[in-house]
């Protein structure tokens, strides 16, 4: 009787999620297996006629491993520590800072919206407005021209370190917001006895950091790491507007999801699918790390002391 | 979180095209057999802009008026034509059109796509043969022989088919001219009379050899090296994919442009600083602090382009003959196969592109450089006839022989992959970011993106 009960309540559980699975089922579930299927067939538009489907097994899948796909990755890459490092390193800096219960900071919760503000702007229009700013007859050119600082105007744009650089420089402007709450949160999380006793223990401010801070957000940071680098993959927005799509110059700013952005232009589900079926599986890699790493199985970690303890009387036992 | 946002855009659209649908009012089912059939009751047009609905409100006596809101306007007899506009940028008109013309079998009578417009870059992917979505024009009982007679003959050989019948028809022309603006013209040369600037200009020989001069007098003679694409790629000998083959063949035209274009760069007549076209800095170019002398452009650019980036005093330039007669763009009008409405099609097709008088009309109204070959002389020689943006020059007098002149390069469906592709990958070159071999690379990459069932690239010797 006592269990019919439970399992009624269960029902309006599941009632209120459902809409929830509905749309994923329809937004989500179905184009992704699609994709998957269609990876396996030749099928594009030329001109207005429609080639295919037709089934071709692996071939889009060998095709792309002898395109260019490991160079745009490999941007895609250099794209994404230009921007992780100041990234990470400027978040880091103000999350300690802004959690410091010594500091006093006036106005912090200000200080945290303006920090996370830039994630808001759209970033097409963020990279519509750096094209504009870096322009060779932009403002930037006739600033530093005026200053004396060059004489003649730069062409930021056109070079590889320019266009680079700008990406970076925009995607750590647009996310160090994003982690520095996140870390934040992270250090706040830490209780404030430990930071007491290290105090007491006549820590000094950088010792207190490396020591005791950096150790305990270490799953929080592994955290963010790993959720960048998925995000990174997936960057396309700001060099495909600051490039107008071109990846230019010479391809070095192109990314992967810009060169899947390209075989959609022709509609080529086939080939764009195969591409997305790989990234599918890295960024699969990706989530198990993440969820290795922030799984609760072990939460005051015991098992791994014991494990620990366990390896080192074998390793003793050895010796003997 | 990528994921939402593309479900949401999905969602979007969605209701944006449902929308869309429900404007139209329900199907009287009428079939299009026969002539003598009933006409749909309504007339969708596929365009990218209100270009076409202003031409027909203009020039079609059976329009009574449009609705408010721009989107339905309603002729004498009772029927509607539906405007369905979408934006030509990024592709979202073709788009758009070619999922509709995929659906159109299947389609309700009134909800079919009855005409469509098309530019000379991709008109060529519609008037196909085997896609056989353009109604050629005698099936709508319009003989390009005789009613057709006086377009010029490079705009009906631009909208028919491989076989050479006839799909679409346009009002419009678009002979390109040189541009010039008239102080930096008498600074260096001393005058700014047309025809004297026109001897300077005139060929390619003695267009280097004013270059030289403007250079020494700190001018560019043209912006960027993308200004001049269109004078070498629209008068290429064959085109770039021939029909039934899948192989790019590089006009050696084409190859000239690169050398041509990167010769003038590195003698400084062209402004380094400015890379293609449609840019900010381009604009910028057509502003009075620029040192740009000259711009080759035909009617629409003039009008739409330059004059609005233009910021000093009315009447600073002139146009003079280019260095060789050429065209660059223009819209087409089609009749789309399964139309309920062919009869109306017709009317409007006629009524737009082959009567006389109305083309006299639009030229006159719109300073647009219609398809009339006797209606353009005409206003060429009609001295009441002046632009006050050119200083009160007749610019038809310069339009017109260049129209004559003008041998439009053979089509093929894959034009404008090819025309983009081609001046972004040598855009690298010509920047001397990479060398010719790269670029070329880079090129065949490219268009076997763009066009998957593309397999070979052939340069030419």
């Amino acid at each position: 009787m006592k269990k019919r009960k439970a399992s009624g309540y269960a029902k309006w559980g599941y009632i209120f999620i459902l809409p929830f699975f509905i749309a994923y089922f329809i937004f989500s579930l179905i184009p992704l297996v699609d994709t998957v299927r269609y990876s396996f067939y030749e099928y594009y538009q030329s001109g207005i006629k429609v080639i295919g489907p037709n089934y071709v097994g692996l071939v889009n899948y060998k095709e792309l491993l002898h395109s260019d796909m490991f160079r745009y990755a490999g941007n895609t890459m250099i794209l994404w520590i230009i921007g992780f490092i100041p990234q990470i390193v400027i978040a880091m800096i103000l999350a300690s800072w802004f959690s410091d219960a010594r500091l006093k900071i006036h106005g912090k919760q200000f200080f945290k919206v303006v920090v996370y503000l830039p994630n808001l702007i759209m970033a097409s229009a963020f990279a519509l407005l750096f094209f504009t700013m870096f322009s060779t007859s932009g403002p930037i050119n006739s600033i530093l021209m005026n200053l004396g600082i060059t004489s003649s105007k730069i062409d930021f744009l056109g070079s590889t370190a320019g266009t680079r650089l700008l990406v970076g420089f925009m995607n750590f402007l647009m996310w160090f917001g994003n982690t520095s709450i996140m870390l934040m949160a992270a250090i706040m999380g830490i209780s404030q006895e430990v930071f007491e006793a290290a105090d007491i223990d006549g820590c000094n401010r950088l010792q207190r950091f490396f020591m005791v801070t950096l150790p305990n957000i270490r799953p929080i940071l592994a955290y963010t790491l790993i959720t960048s680098i998925i995000g990174g993959l997936q960057m396309f927005d700001v060099p495909q507007i600051l490039t107008g799509g071109k990846g230019s110059p010479d391809r070095t700013s192109m990314t992967l999801i810009m060169f899947l952005n390209n075989h959609l232009k022709s509609k080529n589900y086939g080939m764009a699918g195969a591409l997305s079926v790989y990234l599918f599986i890295i960024a699969g890699i990706l989530c198990a790390i993440v969820y290795k790493m922030t799984d609760d199985s072990d939460p005051d970690g015991s098992r791994a002391a014991e494990k620990a303890r366990k390896r080192a009387e074998r390793k003793a036992g050895h010796k003997r | 979180m990528k994921r939402n946002k593309i479900a949401l855009v999905l969602a979007v659209s969605m209701a944006a095209g449902m929308m869309a649908g429900c404007g139209v009012g329900s199907s009287n089912g009428s079939a299009a057999e026969s002539a003598a059939a009933e006409e749909g009751k309504v007339i969708n047009i596929y365009s990218w802009n209100d270009e076409a609905r202003q031409r027909i409100e203009l020039v079609y006596d059976q329009v009574k008026e449009t609705s408010e809101d721009k989107t339905v306007t309603y002729l004498k007899d009772g029927t509607e034509i539906h405007w369905i506009v979408n934006p030509n940028q990024d592709g979202v008109y073709q788009d758009k059109l070619d999922q509709a013309l995929m659906n159109q079998a299947e389609a309700e009578a009134d909800k079919k796509v009855d005409i469509f417009l098309t530019e000379t870059d991709y008109v060529f992917k519609y008037t196909d043969k085997d896609a056989n979505v353009a109604i050629p024009l005698k099936d709508l009982g319009i003989d390009p022989e005789t009613d057709l007679a006086d377009q010029y003959d490079f705009t009906k050989t631009t909208a028919s088919d491989a076989d050479g019948v006839q799909r679409g028809s346009t009002w419009q022309c678009c002979p390109g001219v040189l541009v010039y603006r008239r102080d930096i013209a008498k600074n260096v040369f001393g005058t700014d009379d047309p025809t004297e600037i026109g001897k300077k200009t005139n060929s390619w020989e003695v267009l280097e050899k004013t270059a030289a001069e403007l250079k020494e007098n700190g001018y560019y003679t043209f912006s960027s090296y993308a200004d001049t694409f269109r004078l070498y790629g629209n008068s290429i000998e064959n085109s770039w994919v021939e029909p039934g083959s899948t192989t790019v063949r590089v006009d050696p035209k084409i190859v000239d442009w690169i050398n041509d274009s990167k010769t003038w760069l590195d003698n400084g007549y062209v402004d380094a600083n400015i890379k293609g076209q449609w840019n900010d800095d381009w604009n910028k170019a057509m502003g009075s602090d620029s040192k740009v002398f000259a711009f080759l452009f035909p009617a629409w650019g003039i009008d739409f382009t330059l004059s609005p980036n233009w910021d000093g005093d009315a009447g600073q330039w002139a146009v003079t003959d280019a260095p060789q007669a050429y065209n660059w763009g223009g819209s087409y009008v089609h009749a789309a196969t399964g139309t309920d409405n062919p009869e109306h099609a017709k009317e409007i097709i006629l009524a737009l592109t082959a009567n006389e008088e109305n083309l006299t009309k639009i030229s006159k109204e719109t300073s647009d450089f219609t398809n009339d070959k006797s209606a353009m002389a005409a206003l060429a020689e009609d001295t009441s006839f002046a632009s006050e943006f050119l200083g009160g020059q007749n610019p038809f007098t310069y339009f017109a022989p260049s129209a004559e002149g003008i041998k439009i390069a053979p089509l093929s469906a894959y034009d404008q992959g090819c025309v983009e592709i081609i001046q972004n990958t040598f855009s690298d070159y010509l920047q001397d970011k990479v060398d010719f071999n790269k670029a070329k690379e880079n090129f065949e990459t490219a268009i076997k993106e763009r066009y998957p069932d593309i397999t070979e690239v052939v340069w030419p010797e």
